[in-house]
């Protein structure tokens, strides 16, 4: 078993609630769209701090670099987070045209990530940390878990 | 230099974009080669329509594959080739700096010669052209030979690559040919040179852009593996095949492998419908109809070619090609590049300008670069140049208003991909607000 294997079925998770989010407010059915959306935010959320807190430090020793690869992925997550907090204002604001706006532009920037992690970056991940085992699945269900009320 | 001890390579490239430039002048540039087009089909009437080797059609056709379609490609290959390769592109800027001008000027003068009938211009077009080809292949194809990244979009970029120098080696043989260089059998070697520029490098690099970007754009299931792997070696072989003309008598059987080069076009374009039909995401934006109707446009030239090769009579009808060029470059390949465009320069702006903001920076999105609106007025009339084109196969008088309103729709086109570049300069220049939690 590859160390990276749930992580691009987590993406498709990510993207399907994500187009559901999309749909459900372009029909301007805001309350599904929030409880949706709030859902991918916690899924992308867990996706993120997975990779950056165990698998990105796990290569980044393997590979004695912290310069490469990984930093380029911190940045754009840290771009579509940017992107996500204005999409937080449009659905508070039933902002239809506002929401299209920010929707596509992360889709394509989440979408050209994730290629790029999983045609490049996680095979390099895999070749680096053969043979180890990563505790990846549990700690995406883990972080993506809501919390307790 | 990143180690390599780990699998990690010298020369992969991470960056998400090479300097907004590089694309952009190429991108900017393109869609007024479409203008001039236009206008000179409108201008010059039925002569285009009656036969490919008329001096007006020789020009426009130039004018949309060697001016709009060479521009917009190569433009797209600085992007891709980085972003969805992981290619290191060695000095893109001035690589573009070089190579761009060039371009431009070459296209101009070879139109020039076709409608002077002037060797010496297309002999100057040929020079100019083959140094700035030799620089943009080399250049980019090391990048794309060096990538450690592997997979079908990079060994498909790798083949148009090659293509495009084929069938710049070609043009320059030809240009020398029309200047009266040498005795060859130019009709042969342009049949030859015109499957290598539409076969070899135009469709194959949009069906190695497709394998990453239609996934991308709308969610569909990708491209299986098999098909991936395989179009792009038949697309070569029925090339190859077709190539062997220029060492004697066409065979007997050379129009079976013309319509097995429109069969590849015609798997591409059917397989590309039925992935977007299970597409995820429903949301219908303008980049998605211009796929479509470029789709439809292939798949309505395969079945074209088909009936051609069992109607002879059509296909020796010296319309046919004026059908099969519109259906092919107008409507293909000129709506696939004005689709990508749409997407390309607005997430350009976008992503430029947030590295700029900084994280947390808020910079407009891409509809507030370039409105969908505005996208999809330009878009109708585009279809509309196009369909009035085809029409002219039957009423050559529709020429004229076809391509007028072609030249109007890139106009738009180029007016509004300007407009997207003139907003991204003007909010640079305004400072940025920062998103409320990460504010400073």
């Amino acid at each position: 078993m590859q160390a990276t294997e749930v992580l691009p079925d987590h993406h498709r998770t990510c993207d399907d609630i994500f187009v559901d989010a999309e749909k459900s407010a372009m029909a301007g059915r805001w309350q599904e769209c929030a409880q949706t959306y709030g859902h991918f935010r916690r899924e992308i959320a867990a996706h993120f701090s997975t990779e950056e807190q165990v698998l990105f430090p796990a290569f980044e020793a393997a590979s004695g670099s912290s310069m490469g690869p990984t930093q380029m992925m911190r940045l754009e997550h840290a771009q579509m987070n940017t992107l996500m907090h204005m999409l937080d204002t449009t659905i508070a604001a039933c902002d239809r045209d506002g929401f299209a706006g920010a929707a596509e532009t992360l889709l394509i920037m989440m979408q050209q990530h994730n290629m790029k992690e999983e045609n490049i970056l996680y095979p390099m991940c895999d070749r680096a940390l053969a043979g180890r085992s990563l505790p990846l699945r549990e700690e995406l269900a883990n972080r993506a878990a809501p919390c307790p009320t | 230099m990143i180690r390599n001890d780990a699998g990690v390579h010298p020369n992969l490239s991470f960056d998400q974009a090479p300097p907004f430039g590089v694309p952009l002048r190429f991108l900017l540039t393109a869609p007024w080669f479409g203008v001039a087009a236009g206008l000179l089909l409108a201008w010059s009437g039925k002569s285009a329509v009656a036969t490919r080797w008329s001096a007006d059609a020789l020009a426009v056709t130039h004018l949309l594959v060697a001016g709009y379609l060479l521009q917009a490609m190569s433009g797209a290959l600085f992007q891709f080739v980085p972003v969805a390769a992981g290619g290191n592109v060695w000095r893109p800027r001035l690589v573009a700096a070089i190579v761009h001008p060039l371009f431009i000027v070459a296209a101009i003068v070879l139109a020039a010669g076709f409608l002077s009938f002037d060797g010496r211009l297309l002999r100057l077009a040929a020079g100019l052209f083959a140094p700035a080809v030799l620089i943009l292949v080399s250049i980019v194809g090391m990048a794309l030979l060096c990538t450690p990244a592997r997979g079908a979009t990079v060994m498909t970029l790798r083949l148009a690559v090659g293509g495009l120098a084929v069938t710049v080696a070609l043009g320059v043989v030809l240009a020398e040919g029309l200047a009266g260089s040498h005795g060859w059998p130019l009709i042969a070697m342009t049949n030859v040179h015109a499957a290598w520029g539409l076969g070899g490098w135009a469709l194959m690099l949009v069906l190695g852009v497709s394998y990453f970007v239609v996934p991308m754009f709308q969610l569909t299931p990708p491209y299986p593996a098999s098909f991936a792997r395989w179009a792009s070696i038949a697309l070569v072989g029925v090339l190859v095949v077709w190539t062997l003309q220029l060492s004697g008598a066409p065979p007997d059987w050379l129009p079976l492998v013309w319509l097995a080069g429109f069969a590849v076009a015609g798997a591409y374009a059917g397989l590309t419908l039925s992935l977007q039909q299970r597409r995820r995401r429903r949301v219908t934006d303008p980049t998605f109809l211009f796929f479509r109707g470029a789709m439809a446009c292939l798949f309505v030239a395969f079945v074209s070619a088909g009936l051609m090769l069992l109607w002879p009579d059509l296909g020796q009808d010296p319309r046919a090609a004026w059908w099969l060029g519109v259906l092919v470059i107008a409507g293909g390949f000129v709506s696939l590049v004005n689709g990508m465009a749409y997407k390309i320069v607005p997430f350009l702006c976008w992503l430029h300008l947030q590295r700029l903001a900084g994280i947390g920076g808020i910079v407009p999105n891409m509809r507030e670069m370039l409105t969908e609106r505005a996208q999809k007025n330009q878009l109708r009339l585009h279809f509309v140049a196009v369909a009035l084109l085809l029409a002219a196969t039957f009423y050559p008088k529709a020429v004229v208003p076809g391509g007028v309103v072609f030249a109007v729709a890139s106009a738009w086109l180029g007016w509004n991909l300007i407009g997207a570049a003139r907003r991204y300069r003007v909010f640079k220049g305004r400072g940025f607000a920062r998103v409320a939690s990460q504010g400073s």
